[in-house]
């Protein structure tokens, strides 16, 4: 099996689950040395489609050929077989084993009646990073990797177990804006030898890296296309049905009083380095200060301690003229602080929990939801479907485990009870990582609306468009302290992509 | 997939999962040439066929019950208890310790006076593993285990000491154990020796219902469980739900010697504890860590439990056998519960009977 995959093909492809058309009758084709960027908002069928591809799902109806002969795959081994590699969003890699070794447990060549050769594992591995360019040491543990470096870790184990042809599932949604452009030379180099399927919302990738783009809504094919015939917004407009115009901040800037005062603040990280060195910065009510910075730079930090969730070393925050530096999550919640944290999956909300419980989360001890300690079901079930109407979170029912629905829904969620709690302040940590355009449409405007109630908010991204986008003032972070704080006029890409960089303007 | 296609999986598989426990069962019993029928009818059918039965069956449910309930609780908000069997030694300590104390206050005041007792003795002996995993992280399957061996030995100790009856001095029997009990910490008795700590059981698992569903300290000690990363976000101290629901964990543990003292053997002695702490784990699992479910586990242990008493007598088959019968059952039972709920395994299933029916039409 060592001939090339000339071409793919799906035809006719129908998947039905419970309540759902999964995917609608969809045909796609790639040739050789191909890229199809298949894009499509969340739950548009992307993910469901791949996974027929990889034999996980059985179609319906509709049939695969490769080059030109029908294929059948029962499962993932079948698929492996024929050629096809995939990565999935989340890396499946063990943590404490090394690069070798995690290659070498689906690496059957090199079991030999339960003897592991690892050095032709090593080998190979070598071998492979060399072929494509994938930087990757094969002795490093994989905690010690970056996420950028696992993925390429994934992609070297995929091409080592002889994939012909690769499926990348989202491959650019946990990655730095430095990594992305890395993979994305990386991925046009590997064009050479092998076609590649890669799943997408950000339009800029599928333009930078993609011959053709196919874009699914609700289970169908609504567009085909070569990608040079079609800018960005015309590929955008047909994903989601309507034209997207991200919303942008037009008011003028705060001259309210300061909001939020932080002076001087020291905060070690995890690894007990220091994480933020004397940081100063202050933001008014009512104005949006946009925090950019490569991450890694003390922004995870910067939040959880002014949110009582790390420890402060010295110096002080002063929220409307109270400290709260020092103070529990539950004494800055009190003060009125609303914050919408990085890891939207495990911190924003108990995966485990309804959407409704999820909703009264900061709320579970006071009124109106709980009365004598008692909790008020009542109460409790008609503001959960208020807000799941007013914010639009598409789900089943509001007793539906809030870690079953989609990124998009889940943010949408905590932005529903952030908003809901009226706060006084926001601090929001990359509130659209990963979203695709029409929730990150949504949660620009409502970030913008509570602005103009008033309400001072704190932007951490890495998304350079977003925060020009949003930001009265735009501050950059670099090494734990502020580079330099820039008026919306006065800030452009490259001005800010130098500061980040850590480079001193003077 | 269809509502009938997975009455009818659920249903196979409970079938097939009750075949291979029975199958097992049988041939270790027809390995040790037992008649195979007859046991199996003196563990799981003779003890429901007469009130006296029953009552045992039930005696033996009530502190199984009770434990369970608390272990749900830790285990809800994210800590394992494994130390139920000390805890309800030191709750058997401190119940005996003020029915000896004050033999002469009026029922109505020692009786409930005694149970609380024992509830602070668990509760101590739960709440030094949950401080110990709040403030330091210190692993509770290693501190509860080892809390056993400390309470037993006290336990054990104070028996022989302290609390050793003055007869036993004089007489000699060689039975560490103390005197019995005044009457005024004696639980009435139903029927047979069926105490009305089922009554104390029963109310307990819907006040656990009440605190873990309808509560906001219960929704914060889940919260704290399923999510601790979150629930701290969301402001909840989360070390102290978790070292609360120790401290509830190891009162219910605490109770439950007490309610046996009191309803069963009205004096300490070895042996009370009867492994109650550790079946209790298995208890909690099994009733789906759900007052509801625990209810009907309780009963079904207590069953096995008593049935492994029979046997010996009824039918030759030495209890350690039957110990590995229960074994074998629960380990089934609980392979057959994770099979229920692999939701994706069913797919697979219902794939493969549509792919046969395609053929077939």
């Amino acid at each position: 099996m060592e001939n090339k995959i000339r071409s793919l093909r799906m035809e006719h492809i129908s998947k039905r689950f419970p309540g759902v058309l999964a995917s609608d009758d969809i045909s796609i084709s790639v040739g050789e040395g191909e890229v199809l960027a298949l894009v499509g908002e969340n739950g548009a069928g992307k993910t469901t489609l791949m996974n027929i591809l990889m034999g996980l799902y059985q179609p319906d109806e509709g049939r695969i050929l490769i080059n030109d002969e029908e294929v059948r795959f029962r499962g993932p081994e079948d698929a492996f077989r024929a050629g096809l590699g995939m990565v999935h969003q989340t890396y499946m890699l063990v943590p404490s084993m090394t690069v070798t070794e995690n290659i070498a447990l689906g690496y059957k060549k090199a079991w030999k009646h339960m003897h592991l050769d690892l050095a032709a594992v090593r080998s190979r591995v070598v071998e492979i990073s060399e072929r494509y360019g994938l930087a990757v040491n094969p002795d490093a543990y994989i905690w010690q990797l970056s996420v950028g470096e696992q993925q390429k870790v994934e992609l070297v184990k995929t091409l080592c177990l002889g994939a012909k042809f690769l499926i990348l599932d989202e491959p650019t949604s946990a990655l730095t804006p430095q990594e992305v452009d890395e993979l994305i030379v990386l991925l046009h180099k590997m064009t050479e030898e092998l076609s590649i399927i890669f799943i997408s919302h950000k339009l800029q990738e599928v333009k930078a890296l993609s011959n053709k783009v196919t874009i699914l809504r609700h289970g169908k094919v609504v567009f085909s296309g070569n990608t040079d015939d079609y800018s960005s917004q015309e590929i955008a407009a047909k994903m989601t049905g309507h034209e997207i115009v991200l919303p942008k901040n037009q008011g003028n800037p705060s001259n309210d009083e300061v909001a939020l005062s932080i002076r001087d603040l020291v905060v070690m990280s995890d690894r007990k380095t220091t994480a933020l060195d004397h940081l100063s910065l202050d933001i008014h009510s009512g104005e949006i200060v946009g925090l950019a910075g490569v991450s890694g730079n003390g922004q995870r930090e910067l939040a959880e301690a002014i949110n009582g969730l790390r420890k402060v070393e010295s110096g002080s925050i002063s929220f409307y003229g109270k400290e709260i530096a020092g103070c529990t999550p539950r004494e800055v919640i009190n003060e009125g602080m609303g914050y919408i944290p990085e890891e939207r999956n495990t911190e924003g909300i108990v995966p485990a929990f309804s959407i409704k419980e999820n909703f009264i989360l900061k709320d579970v001890s006071s009124a109106p939801f709980s009365k004598g300690g008692f909790l008020d079901g009542k109460k409790i079930d008609s503001t959960a479907e208020s807000l799941v109407e007013r914010f639009d979170v598409r789900c089943p029912g509001i007793s539906t485990a809030a870690g079953s629905l989609s990124g998009g829904n889940i943010q949408k969620v905590i932005l529903a009870r952030e908003i809901e709690r009226r706060p006084k302040f926001l601090v929001a940590v990359y509130p659209t990582r990963g979203l695709d355009m029409g929730a990150v449409e949504f949660i620009h405007q409502e970030l913008l609306a509570i602005r103009e109630k008033g309400i001072g908010i704190l932007l951490i991204s890495e998304e350079l468009d977003e925060i020009m986008d949003l930001s009265d003032r735009i501050a950059v972070i670099y090494k734990g302290s502020i580079q330099r704080v820039l008026d919306k006029a006065e800030a452009t890409r490259e001005r800010l992509g130098i500061l980040m960089a850590g480079v001193k303007e003077e | 997939m269809t509502k009938g296609f997975r009455i009818a999986f659920k249903s196979v598989i409970i079938l097939l999962s009750v075949l291979a426990a029975l199958l097992m069962a049988s041939v270790i019993l027809w390995m040790i040439g037992a008649d195979v029928s007859a046991t199996f009818y003196t563990i799981c059918i003779e003890p429901l066929t007469r009130m006296l039965h029953i009552s045992e069956v039930l005696i033996r449910a009530i502190p199984l019950c009770i434990i369970a309930l608390g272990i749900s609780v830790a285990y809800r908000s994210g800590i394992i208890n494994i130390g139920a069997e000390g805890q309800m030694a030191m709750g058997l300590l401190a119940f005996t310790g003020v029915a000896l104390a004050f033999p002469d206050v009026p029922r109505p005041l020692l009786l409930p006076l005694a149970l609380i007792a024992s509830m602070i003795g668990g509760g101590v002996w739960g709440f030094i593993p949950g401080i110990l995993k709040a403030k330091l992280n210190v692993s509770e399957l290693l501190s509860t285990v080892m809390l056993n061996y400390i309470a037993a030995q006290f336990y054990s100790l104070c028996l022989r000491t302290i609390y050793l009856d003055p007869a036993e001095q004089v007489y000699g029997t060689g039975t560490p154990q103390s005197m019995r009990l005044t009457e005024n910490v004696w639980l009435g008795r139903i029927t047979g020796r069926l105490h009305y700590g089922i009554i104390i059981a029963l109310v307990l698992a819907v006040l656990i219902f009440i605190l873990m569903w309808k509560t906001s300290v219960g929704f914060k000690m889940r919260a704290s469980g399923s999510g601790a990363r979150a629930a701290r976000y969301g402001g909840i101290s989360v070390g102290f739900y978790v070292a609360a629901s120790m401290v509830i964990s190891g009162a219910f543990a605490g109770l439950a010697g007490g309610v046996e003292l009191a309803g069963v053997h009205r004096r300490a002695i070895e042996g009370i504890t009867n492994n109650y702490g550790f079946s209790g784990v298995v208890v909690a699992l099994f009733g789906g860590l759900h007052p509801f479910g625990i209810i009907p586990a309780s009963f079904f242990f207590g069953l096995m439990i008593y049935g492994s008493t029979l046997a010996p007598s009824k039918v030759g088959v030495p209890a350690n056998i039957v110990q590995v019968m229960q074994g074998i059952i629960i380990i089934v039972i609980v392979t057959a519960q994770m099979v229920l709920s692999n939701t994706y395994f069913q797919d697979r299933v219902w794939r493969k009977f549509q792919a046969l029916r395609k053929k077939g039409a």
